[in-house]
């Protein structure tokens, strides 16, 4: 069975898929269909949804288009999760593969460095972080990046420690390849799969981070995310739910898609961890 | 003689109207947000500290709404012709909260221990040759130089009048008596529960008979703005004091049955709320610039919108509820094409200016997306900055903005409040509350000196009228709104703002309807 039919068998998982590709692409469609930008005053504040022609999800508290600002939102949500999963396994990966495949000293090191993150609260760390460099678009990501490595590292350590034990790496060995190749070429190949799952999931850990930093207001204060929106309609919930309705359907809408993802590459990608109980 | 009788008998039958419909009795509860520091005025002068220790301190004077002195501590004063000499005559049998009589001795004490505790105290004392007490119930102030704001310098929060026999010879600011304030007005204080209320309770032997009428205040501590709203609709709180909840709120709170609110009691503040340009460098430090951000501003949409059509879009630099405003000056309405023009002609190349909001709650932060929405419709390419209240105060005091919103008050007298933020010799870097922009317009400067020390109230307004013409027109600000904080209030709170610094001193006449 290809991958693809695999993954295809978890209905769920396919619905996770579609919903993702529908948000990728009207994040990317968003300056066609509001050259005008998320941040345009274009009626009166504080009209309520499917009144107006041409404002769907009504106006925010300044009279901006709620749904231009959900779109443009969508884009800063995906391209946060995205990079800061990308650099959080750049860091992660090496490191637990250093750590998993030469053992001793390299890996307590290693491992003490890694708890030394672990134990601090991530979103506390998160805050911190944004603090201290000013909240921006890139020192979000970089915070959201530094917070999340660790279980990556954890991860990498335990899938290569098991893989370095197979007979084929020791065959490598005796075939007289070096470390660097036997780590790169022969072990990490196989430890792939967890990391994918893992990563999906980790996109969408992402994606709630920032909405929560630019909930408390540490966002990047020029860029309209669905964390700000929901924080700046905080204050007015009661009189125009709306405003923190819709961003807050869209985050739970794409965490959702993202988690089935990960949950349906999981059975695609180990088929003989098929859970129990499954058909 | 006949004339006479006929006055006092006529202040005699609106005193007894008056008594008869005023009730006496009650407890009224408040909000004072944030929590003050400390309740010892003399000195700790922030606002929440000036609201609860209004209650307990009291100045010479007060200030009606139109800002006309009124007596306080001082029953009547006179002012020598030529502004030279200032005599107050204190009213008789006054006493401290702790029984001790007050008199003027207290009065002289007190000029000396502002002095080392009040910045803006010793500022207009400058001014002053001596203070002396001739007998127990009269204060002469003699003058260096004629200084026309003197006059509005005299309220509680500008002057409180503090014990002598408590302080006199004692290290003021670990003095232990600071924990539980001894005023002379019209309530005592009795508990602070740090971080939940203020209990203060009815002076009986205040020198004016019949008041107060309210038995007990207090001061509730309620940190969340939404929180805050609650606890006024539940009639938990029957005061809001202005800016106490978000301004989405103030309409709905209003818009409930038996709520009142009003405008009044910050005449003698009158918030005056604008941007710093960076007068040095970058595109702000060019005039046209300057003028073209005037023009790109939609002022009278962020006023509606923003600020739910409370305040005024101001003209210049003094407030219109400041004494020698003038509204004879250029004026900026929102037009973004004149804003274009100005900017092509002093070819503005698209550098991008940086925007500093104030820290102050979801409101300011507003107010910075609708200025940057407004600037990058006329071409103006923005970056809203983002800081917390120390970074605030860091970058301003260091000049490292383009823009920066700002609101200060004003006291009254463009003297006191508004030549501060204009002159040369207040360009000094380290401090958030001077000529920031760095404005220097030497001439003007002269008018400003000039203006503060004429006797000839019309000759002032001379001055300050040519001053307004010549700022407005170089715009080394950006004026946005004169800020109004309605305080809301349940109906059945009578008489609760009758002076220029309202909520500050206002509960020695205010009665509860049962």
């Amino acid at each position: 069975m290809s991958l693809w039919s695999r993954f295809a068998t978890n209905r769920a998982a396919v619905i996770g898929l579609i919903v993702l590709i529908a948000v990728i692409i009207i994040a990317l469609l968003a300056p066609v269909m509001f050259p005008k930008g998320p941040w345009a005053m274009v009626q009166r504040p504080f009209l309520a949804p499917f009144d107006t022609d041409g404002l769907p999800l009504g106006t925010d508290t300044l009279g901006r288009n709620v749904l231009a600002g959900l779109i443009y939102g969508a884009r800063v949500s995906l391209l946060v999760g995205l990079v800061s999963t990308v650099m959080a396994l750049l860091i992660g990966v090496p490191l637990g593969a250093v750590a998993g495949f030469y053992g001793g000293w390299v890996d307590e090191i290693a491992m003490r460095f890694t708890e030394f993150f672990q134990t601090i609260p991530n979103f506390a760390l998160a805050i911190v972080l944004v603090a201290i460099l000013e909240p921006s678009l890139t020192s979000i990501t970089i915070s959201i990046a530094i917070v999340s490595w660790p279980p990556v590292a954890r991860l990498v350590r335990a899938e290569v420690m098991s893989v370095t034990r197979r007979e084929y790496v020791d065959a490598a060995r005796l075939a007289g390849l070096s470390n660097l190749h036997i780590l790169t070429r022969q072990v990490l190949p196989n430890t792939v799969s967890p990391i994918i799952v893992m990563a999906s999931l980790m996109v969408a850990t992402a994606i709630l981070l920032e909405s929560s930093l630019s909930f408390l207001g540490l966002g990047d204060p020029n860029i309209m995310s669905w964390g700000y929106q929901i924080g700046a309609a905080r204050t007015v919930i009661r009189s125009a739910w709306w405003l923190s309705f819709f961003p807050g359907v869209a985050i739970v809408l794409t965490v959702l898609a993202l988690n089935l993802i990960g949950e349906g590459l999981n059975d695609a990608l180990n088929p003989h961890l098929t859970r129990k109980g499954k058909s | 003689m006949k004339h006479l009788k006929l006055t006092t008998f006529l202040v005699a039958a609106m005193l007894a109207t008056g008594a008869a419909a005023q009730e006496d009795g009650g407890r009224l509860d408040l909000i004072v947000q944030p929590e003050p520091p400390s309740l010892m005025l003399g000195l700790v002068q922030n606002g929440p500290t000036q609201m609860v220790s209004g209650q307990i301190y009291e100045g010479l004077l007060r200030y009606n709404t139109d800002l006309e002195p009124q007596p306080s501590l001082a029953k009547s004063w006179e002012i020598a012709e030529d502004g030279m000499t200032y005599t107050f005559h204190l009213n008789e049998g006054v006493t401290w909260h702790d029984g001790e009589p007050f008199s003027s001795a207290d009065v002289v004490f007190t000029t000396k221990f502002l002095q080392d505790n009040h910045p803006r105290f010793r500022a207009a004392f400058s001014h002053v040759e001596s203070v002396e007490a001739p007998d127990a119930n009269t204060v002469v102030i003699k003058m260096k130089e004629p200084y026309g704001p003197f006059i509005n310098a005299f309220e509680a929060g500008s002057m409180p009048i503090v014990p002598a026999h408590i302080y006199e010879g004692t290290d003021y600011a670990t003095n232990e008596m600071n924990a539980t304030p001894i005023g002379t007005g019209p309530y005592k204080f009795v508990e602070w529960s740090k971080g939940s209320f203020i209990h203060l309770t009815k002076n009986p032997d205040y020198y004016i008979d019949g008041l107060p009428h309210i038995d007990d205040l207090y001061y509730r501590v309620v940190p969340d703005a939404a929180s805050r709203a609650v606890a006024f609709e539940t009639g938990e709180v029957s005061v809001l004091p202005g800016g106490a909840v978000e301004n989405w709120d103030v309409k709905r709170l209003t818009e409930m049955d038996g709520v009142c609110s009003t405008s009044a009691g910050w005449e003698f503040f009158a918030p005056h709320a604008w941007m710093w340009l960076n007068n040095r460098e970058g595109p702000t430090s060019d005039k046209r610039f300057r003028q073209a951000v005037m023009f790109a501003l939609d002022r009278e949409f962020v006023k509606d919108v923003v600020w739910n059509g409370f305040g005024k879009v101001p003209t210049g630099p003094v407030s219109s509820k400041t004494n020698f405003y003038s509204d004879d000056v250029p004026q900026y309405p929102h037009d973004p094409d004149k804003a274009k023009e100005l900017l092509a002609e002093m070819g503005y190349d698209g550098t991008p200016v940086r925007v500093l909001p104030l820290p102050y709650g979801e409101t300011w932060q507003r107010w910075a997306e609708a200025v940057k929405q407004n600037l990058e419709e006329v071409g103006i390419k923005v970056d809203i900055d983002s800081a917390d209240v120390a970074g605030w105060n860091e970058k301003t005091a260091n000049w490292d903005y383009d823009m920066a919103f700002t609101y200060l008050y004003q006291y009254g007298d463009p003297a006191l409040g508004v030549a501060r933020n204009y002159t040369a010799d207040q360009i000094k870097k380290g401090s958030p509350w001077n000529n920031v922009e760095g404005y220097e317009n030497p001439e003007l400067d002269k008018k400003w000196a000039a203006a503060a020390i004429e006797p000839d109230n019309a000759k002032r307004q001379e001055l300050y009228t040519e001053i307004q013409q010549q700022i407005v027109e170089d715009v080394p600000v950006a004026w946005l709104l004169e800020i109004e904080f309605p305080t809301i209030y349940r109906c059945n709170v009578k008489n609760l703002i009758t002076t220029g610094i309202g909520l500050n001193d206002g509960l020695r006449d205010a009665w509860i309807e049962q």
